[in-house]
């Protein structure tokens, strides 16, 4: 495989090699030197024209722990000011050597149209619209496969703004392929206008839905793409779909809730819960290191 | 463990031409490496055994068990991946079960590393940048079962099961049942 632009290039095999390689550099991060030369002399280069902390700090930390060159392009601060193309600022970079971009963009299908121009990199997507947040699901997986032993059978719940969610498409994707069963919970408004050929159940009813799961995955009401008029106001939205305090107590006490980040407390999680030892999202930005290791190592030439 | 890696990398059935060592010269030969070491750094005191993943981590136990039986003292043993240290990326796979398990800090330690077959050299050189990350260790050793020759780089065990002369093309097979070489076919 030379790109990964979405979890569906995967397929179970390839999401299940990732974690297992994931495993192995996640020791790396336990080290007292947390640096291993695999990737020496090759060049990684983050491509953002879409604001980011976690995302494009963890690629960088997992291509710098690989002993890879890190260029990082920021778009506000770049010739695309000054009107040059996407392209010719990818034929650029290509030009320079990179052996691997990392590609974000508010619209979908910008990664996949710069893995058709380039001629020798590797592409990976980190977040295209509402498209897919490949890395972001496949830390997703790792984090709950190390918290539950597994995800085969599991329930999985999907909290919140699934329309504007780049993170849900590809959480549907992985967890499914992986045989969990995947219950989207939302409002009607915040759901894609059609969820035809998704794997998936779809309720309305958060309290409903929270006693058989296993997992719950909170999103970002994504106020940037313009969610905040798909719902009467913050605080109804939060009474029906927020993870409350007494929300999170009916939770089976084996269940763990996962956020992406950055999580907006008193919205879609309460603050308290985000601090229980349930909710893993610190393990998940920890673990996001590994697995983007793992990606870049998979893509740049390694094999399980 | 040991077979994934063969099918991986050798891409084929081992099919053994001769029988060098039987179980028990194995056996014999461990035990006898096992009282080089403690002869040669005056006792145990701050040896490590780290055995290489993945033919090497069952030899570095069984060295363990018998340093115990001779010298009544266990030694600690940890295990050590090199394939984010190897100078031929995608030609050898990541084995996800072969884990790093480094027991302590290393520095001021002496580290016997140990390894079934020594052959190119190029393992062990990774080997040893791999510890360095692990600290700096007094002394570093090389254990190998067996020394086939054909070395690539300037690397030369310290203790030696068997020093056995192959062709480059041959395989060399250690197991429990003993040592064997052959050709993948």
């Amino acid at each position: 495989m030379r790109h990964l632009l979405s979890v569906s290039d995967l397929g179970r095999e390839g999401i299940e090699e990732v974690l297992a390689v994931a495993e192995a550099f996640a020791e790396v991060g336990t080290r007292p030197i947390r640096k291993v030369p695999t990737l020496r002399g090759r060049a990684v280069a983050t491509l953002f024209f879409e604001d980011s902390t976690r995302t494009r700090l963890s690629f960088e930390t997992a291509a710098k722990r690989l002993s890879a060159d890190v260029l990082s392009f920021a778009a506000a601060s770049s010739s695309i000011k000054k009107g040059e193309s996407i392209r010719d600022t990818v034929e650029t970079l290509e030009a320079m050597g990179m052996d691997a971009l990392v590609v974000r963009h508010a619209s979908a299908g910008v990664p996949a149209q710069v893995s058709r121009w380039v001629t020798r990199c590797s592409v990976v997507n980190g977040g295209d619209g509402w498209h897919e947040h490949p890395t972001q699901a496949l830390l997703d997986c790792f984090t709950v496969t190390q918290a539950l032993g597994g995800i085969e059978g599991r329930r999985v719940l999907v909290v919140g703004d699934v329309r504007h969610s780049r993170v849900a498409r590809s959480q549907v994707l992985a967890y499914s392929a992986l045989g969990a069963s995947v219950t989207l919970v939302a409002p009607r408004s915040l759901l894609p206008p059609s969820l035809e050929g998704w794997p998936v159940e779809v309720t309305h009813d958060l309290d409903g839905a929270l006693a058989g799961a296993d997992v719950v995955s909170l999103l970002r009401l994504q106020a940037e793409r313009g969610s905040g008029a798909f719902v009467p106001s913050l605080r109804e939205y939060s009474a029906r779909f927020g993870l409350s305090a007494a929300r999170a107590a009916r939770l089976s006490p084996k269940a763990v809730i996962t956020h992406p980040g950055p999580m907006i407390r008193g919205v879609e999680i309460a603050s308290d819960v985000a601090d229980l030892p349930q909710a893993l999202v610190t393990r998940q930005v920890t673990n996001g290191v590994a697995v983007r290791m793992a990606v870049l190592f998979l893509l740049l030439g390694g094999h399980a | 463990m040991a077979g994934r890696e063969r099918s991986h990398t050798r891409r084929g059935v081992f099919v053994p031409r001769s029988q060098v060592l039987s179980a028990d010269d194995v056996r014999r030969a461990v035990v006898r490496m096992a009282h080089e070491v403690a002869e040669r750094n005056g006792g145990l005191d701050g040896v490590v055994l780290v055995g290489l993943q993945t033919g090497g981590v069952p030899l570095a136990h069984r060295m363990a068990e018998a340093l115990a039986d001779a010298e009544g003292v266990d030694v600690p043993v940890g295990t050590l991946d090199v394939a984010f240290y190897r100078d031929d990326i995608g030609l050898r796979p990541v084995l996800p079960e072969a884990a790093t398990d480094i027991p302590c800090d290393l520095t001021a330690k002496v580290v016997v590393l140990v390894d079934d077959v020594l052959f190119t050299g190029r393992t062990a050189r990774a080997a040893l940048h791999a510890l360095s990350d692990f600290g700096r260790a007094r002394a570093v050793q090389l254990a190998v079962m067996v020394d086939r020759g054909h070395r690539e780089l300037p690397i030369r065990p310290d203790y030696v099961g068997k020093n056995l002369p192959t062709r480059k093309d041959e395989v060399v097979d250690v197991s429990e049942e003993g040592v064997a070489i052959g050709t993948i076919q």
